[in-house]
């Protein structure tokens, strides 16, 4: 049985670090895309796929470092196209599917809103790659809040259903939410090398931006005192395999196909 | 090509570093071909290293797809002027549209873009920059869309002539 296995040595966990962030970016970079020729607006659908265009970007030069890295002669494509999910390390937060528009919104604020005092705090790393991809996701995250909290409002404060439906989405997430904020062994490796930020203490600033947004949107963010955790040990929603499958379709059914 | 080659041999240094700059420099973004890399700053440095023409290349957003397609264009631009090409993709400094010339920018507005004009603010949440509209000038314009044609580009309208525009976002 193939899964994600612990770090055997510091080197490892420090590329396993960086693996599980091009994880998050390449998962919800697809399930971006699945809106593409579904969104509610032509607006919104160049919006969702503008977005999933920067995470993947994010995912390849982070996914291509640590295939440098690993010197297995795998590359870029290796990792993302043929590794099945138990070996996927991203956060579950971000496989989850896209349900309704509020839903994707949702998901998207809490994760931009994490990412970008992440990627803020990672302009000081001692990783140059790690320096070099916070400078511009930095930047690309600070639209993807305000894309996603200017939502967040509009539908917060639209009318009863819309806002019966933001609220009810913030509801379906919330126990995926503290993994957020949850280091790994190999994440901890990588923040005691100061390769990364820590994640725990992002939580502060994160419940500001969100606090902001829901204040306007007159939404409520509820307990949960049983946080669902294991997306960074391989352990998945079947969600993720079903958006693997279309993901990896190309690769699985004609091994080594290129443009 | 051989010709070429033959006629670089024979050039100083000096003379050969701006053949092989003139040569990148003209290249012309893939999605909005009015401005060259160079006007866009996107182009960083070509250097000479023994007969090898290297290019240091930043892309505008992390996922842009024209990225290595432009790469692919600088290192042909190259080699059609006589060089062995190579490219170098930076990363650090991240580019900014501040980095477009003022020839660049002049260019953009010229074709119906709005150009940048100051970079994002770090921690807004809401609202939105003021941008003047290419064809008309007028400030009365708003915006329909964070997100345009390419990830580089914003969709407004003018209200003052009716006119949809792209905006070059600032970041």
């Amino acid at each position: 049985m193939v899964f994600a296995k612990p770090p055997a040595d510091r080197e490892e966990a420090q590329r396993l670090a960086l693996l599980e962030l091009a994880d998050d970016h390449l998962v919800l970079s697809q399930r971006l895309g699945e809106w593409c020729g579904h969104a509610p607006t032509l607006e919104e659908d160049l919006a969702l796929t503008n977005l999933a265009l920067d995470l993947l970007g994010t995912a390849r030069t982070l996914y291509a470092t640590v295939a440098e890295r690993e010197g297995r002669g795998r590359s870029e494509d290796d990792l993302a196209m043929l590794r099945v999910e138990r070996e996927y390390r991203n956060l579950l937060l971000v496989e989850r599917p896209n349900g309704d528009f509020a839903h994707t919104i949702a998901r998207q604020l809490f994760f931009a809103a994490f990412m970008r005092p992440f990627w803020e705090r990672a302009l000081g790393s001692g990783d140059e790659v790690v320096r070099g991809v916070a400078g511009k996701a930095l930047k690309e995250m600070r639209y993807h809040v305000r894309h996603a909290g200017e939502w967040t409002v509009r539908l917060g404060d639209g009318t009863e259903e819309s806002h019966r439906r933001m609220q009810a989405a913030i509801e379906a997430l919330r126990p995926y939410l503290d993994e957020l904020f949850v280091s790994s062994e190999a994440a901890k490796v990588a923040e005691e090398e100061g390769i990364l930020p820590v994640r725990a203490e992002i939580r502060p600033e994160w419940e500001e931006t969100v606090a902001e947004v829901f204040d306007k949107a007159g939404l409520t963010m509820p307990e949960w005192p049983h946080p669902r955790l294991g997306g960074r040990e391989g352990l998945h929603g079947e969600e993720l395999g079903h958006l693997l499958a279309e993901l990896q379709y190309l690769q699985r059914a004609y091994p080594g196909a290129q443009w | 090509m051989t010709r070429e080659a033959a006629t670089i041999d024979r050039m100083p240094e000096d003379a050969l570093l701006r053949k092989a700059w003139e040569a990148a420099a003209a290249v012309p973004d893939p999605e909005i071909p009015v401005v060259t890399v160079a006007d866009l700053g996107i182009l960083r440095e070509v250097r000479l290293e023994g007969g090898v023409a290297i290019a240091r290349v930043s892309p505008t957003y992390s996922g842009c797809p024209a990225t290595q397609l432009i790469e692919a264009a600088i290192a042909a631009a190259l080699e059609k002027a006589g060089f062995e090409a190579r490219i170098e993709r930076v990363l650090s400094p991240p580019w900014t549209t501040d980095w477009i010339t003022e020839e660049g920018r002049e260019k953009l507005r010229a074709f119906g873009i709005a150009p940048p004009e100051n970079a994002a603010g770090k921690r807004a949440l809401f609202g939105q920059d003021r941008v003047a509209c290419p064809r008309c000038g007028s400030d009365d314009t708003e915006r329909v869309s964070e997100f345009g044609s390419t990830p580089c580009k914003a969709h407004y309208r003018c209200r003052a002539c009716g006119e949809p525009f792209d905006h070059f976002k600032c970041i």
